[in-house]
C-alpha cells in the first residue's frame, strides 16, 4: 500500500483527516517540558554543586557522581511507578534528561522480566534505548574523526 | 447461475453481504468481566463483575486475560443453567498473537472451538458465525465471546507500561474487558436470561482501506471500514437508518465516529443522533483517555452489558450493531503499511 499510488478517494480522506485530527497542544507542553526539564536539570545542577564542593571531587569525579544519583533516581522512580505519572504531565522534559534514559531502560527491564532473565529481561532491555545508543555512538564516533582531521 | 442458485436454495441472503436468518436465534444469556478503570466509567454498574486488579491474582497480564475469558464464558453458561455439554460450540479471539488468551481458555473449557481474529470486530464476527451455525442446523447453542486486555496490548502494540510519554490526542486506551454471549435456536428449552432478542440479520464487512499510517490514529483507520458495511447492509435490505433505533459502532471513538458521521453524509446517509460508538461510552470525559476506549473488550463489553438488557427492556426495538478492527500488526506498522479496517454487523432485535 505504502508505495502504490494513492486513490483518489484515499487522497480526500487523508486530507479531511488531517484537517479534522485534534491536534496536540504544543505551546503548553513545550511550557511544561520547559518546567519539568528545568527541574531535573536543577537537581542535577545540586548534585554537581555538592560534589565538588561539598566532597572535594575532580572535573572527572564530579561528572561519573552527578550521572550515578539521576540514574539511580531515574530508574527509582521507574521502579516504584512514579516516572511514568511524571511523564505523562512533563513530556519531553523528563525523556530528554538522563532519567529519562534511565527510564527507558527500566521500563521494559521490569515489564519483560516475565519471558526470563535471558530471553525477557536481557533481550529486551535496550529495545527503547537502543537506538539511542546506536545513532549516539556512531555519530561520535564521526564527530571524532572529523575534529581529528580537521585539528 | 446466480438466479438458478437463489431459486433452489432457500432464500437466506439479501443483496452482496447480507445474511438472513429464516429462524432468528435467540441470545439467551451474557456475562461481563472489566478491569477497574472501566468500572468507574459510565457503564460501571451495568458490568457483572469489575476486578480490583488488573492482574487477578495471576502472574502475568496474559494469564489474567485468559483467566477474564474463560470465567466469563462459564459465568454466562451458568446463569442459564448450562453444562458444558450444552454449548455446541465456542466462538471467540482477542487481541494477542496467535489469539493465545482464547486458545489456552479453550483448552480448560474443553468445549468444540472455532478461534477467530477480526481484531476489534471479532464480537460481532463470533456472533455472526454463530448465528448462522445455528439457523443453518449445525448447533443448538452457541457462546460467542470477545476479550481485551489494557496492559496485554500495550506491550504488544506499544512501549512498556512504566514508561514515562505523553499520548496523541487521538489515541485511544484499550478496554480491559470480556464480554460473552450465548446464542440459541430458539425453539430448544431451557433457562434465559433474556426472552426477546433476537439476531435476525447479518452483513459480512470487507476489509477497506483509505491509506491512514497513524497507529494512533485507529479510529479515523477504521471509520470507512464501518461506513462501507453500513451503507452495504442499508443496500442490501432495502432499509434506512430510521428502521434502526440505534446504529452501534465499535471503537471508532470520538474522532473516528466524527469521521463516521462524515464519510456516512458522503454516501447519503444521515446517521443523526441514531448513532453510538461503544468507545465513547465505556470511559467518562475526566478518565483522561483522549478518544475513548478501543480494543475487542469494548464492545463486547458494552454489547453483553448494556445493550442487550436495553432490547430485552424495550427502549430499544432493533439496533444494528458493527463492531470495528483495525488490522494491523506491529511488524506491519513498522513497514510503514497503512491500516486496514473492517467491521461487521449484526441486526438485533426485540421480537
Amino acid at each position: 500500500m505504502a508505495n502504490e499510488k494513492k486513490t483518489p478517494e484515499q487522497v480526500k480522506y487523508q486530507k479531511l483527516v488531517k484537517e479534522r485530527m485534534p491536534k496536540s497542544q504544543t505551546f503548553s507542553q513545550c511550557v511544561r517540558a520547559f518546567i519539568s526539564g528545568g527541574i531535573i536539570c536543577c537537581i542535577g545542577q545540586l548534585m554537581r554543586n555538592w560534589a565538588q564542593q561539598g566532597m572535594g571531587l575532580d572535573e572527572k569525579g564530579t561528572a561519573a557522581f552527578t550521572a550515578i544519583v539521576m540514574v539511580f533516581l531515574g530508574a527509582t522512580l521507574t521502579g516504584i511507578g512514579v516516572y511514568d505519572k511524571i511523564g505523562e504531565w512533563s513530556g519531553a522534559g523528563s525523556i530528554v534528561p538522563i532519567t529519562g534514559f534511565a527510564n527507558s531502560i527500566v521500563s521494559p527491564a521490569m515489564e519483560f522480566k516475565r519471558e526470563g532473565f535471558i530471553t525477557g529481561t536481557a533481550a529486551k532491555l535496550f529495545t527503547i534505548a537502543g537506538p539511542v545508543l546506536v545513532y549516539g555512538v556512531g555519530s561520535s564516533v564521526i564527530v571524532g574523526l572529523l575534529s581529528l582531521l580537521f585539528k | 447461475m446466480a438466479d438458478i442458485l437463489n431459486n433452489m436454495i432457500p432464500v437466506k441472503r439479501a443483496g452482496r453481504q447480507t445474511v438472513l436468518f429464516s429462524n432468528p436465534p435467540a441470545i439467551i444469556s451474557s456475562a461481563t468481566v472489566v478491569g477497574p478503570m472501566e468500572g468507574k466509567g459510565p457503564l460501571g454498574p451495568y458490568f457483572d463483575m469489575v476486578l480490583k486488579d488488573d492482574t487477578w491474582g495471576e502472574d502475568s497480564w496474559e494469564k489474567a486475560e485468559r483467566k477474564m475469558f474463560e470465567h466469563t464464558v462459564r459465568s454466562a453458561m451458568d446463569k442459564v443453567n448450562l453444562q458444558s455439554g450444552g454449548v455446541d460450540c465456542l466462538l471467540g479471539g482477542d487481541l494477542l498473537n496467535q489469539i493465545i488468551s482464547a486458545n489456552f481458555a479453550a483448552r480448560e473449557l474443553k468445549l468444540p472451538f472455532l478461534g477467530l481474529y477480526g481484531a476489534c470486530s471479532t464480537m460481532a464476527e463470533s456472533l455472526l458465525i454463530g448465528s448462522m451455525l445455528i439457523d443453518g442446523g449445525y448447533a443448538g447453542r452457541v457462546a460467542c465471546i470477545a476479550t481485551s486486555h489494557f496492559s496485554t496490548a500495550e506491550r504488544q502494540y506499544r512501549n512498556p507500561l512504566e514508561m514515562g510519554g505523553q499520548t496523541t490526542p487521538t489515541a485511544q486506551r484499550t478496554v480491559t474487558g470480556a464480554g460473552c454471549s450465548i446464542a440459541a435456536n430458539p425453539t430448544l428449552e431451557g433457562d434465559r436470561l433474556y426472552g426477546n432478542v433476537f439476531v435476525t440479520a447479518g452483513t459480512i464487512g470487507k476489509v477497506t482501506d483509505l491509506g491512514i499510517t497513524d497507529v494512533n490514529n485507529m479510529g479515523a483507520a477504521m471509520a470507512p471500514a464501518a461506513v462501507d458495511t453500513l451503507t452495504a447492509h442499508l443496500s442490501d435490505t432495502g432499509r434506512g437508518v430510521m428502521d434502526y433505533d440505534l446504529i452501534v459502532t465499535g471503537d471508532l471513538g470520538r474522532f473516528g465516529s466524527e469521521m463516521f458521521r462524515e464519510l456516512c453524509l458522503q454516501n447519503g446517509i444521515d446517521v443523526g443522533n441514531r448513532h453510538l460508538d461503544c468507545g465513547n461510552l465505556v470511559f467518562s470525559g475526566e478518565q483522561k483517555v483522549d478518544c475513548g476506549g478501543s480494543g475487542c473488550g469494548c464492545c463486547a463489553s458494552v454489547l453483553n452489558a448494556y445493550l442487550l438488557e436495553r432490547i430485552e427492556k424495550g427502549d430499544l426495538r432493533r439496533i444494528f450493531f458493527m463492531a470495528t478492527g483495525a488490522l494491523l500488526s506491529p511488524t506491519s506498522s513498522m513497514q510503514n503499511d497503512s491500516i486496514p479496517g473492517i467491521a461487521h454487523g449484526i441486526v438485533l432485535e426485540r421480537k
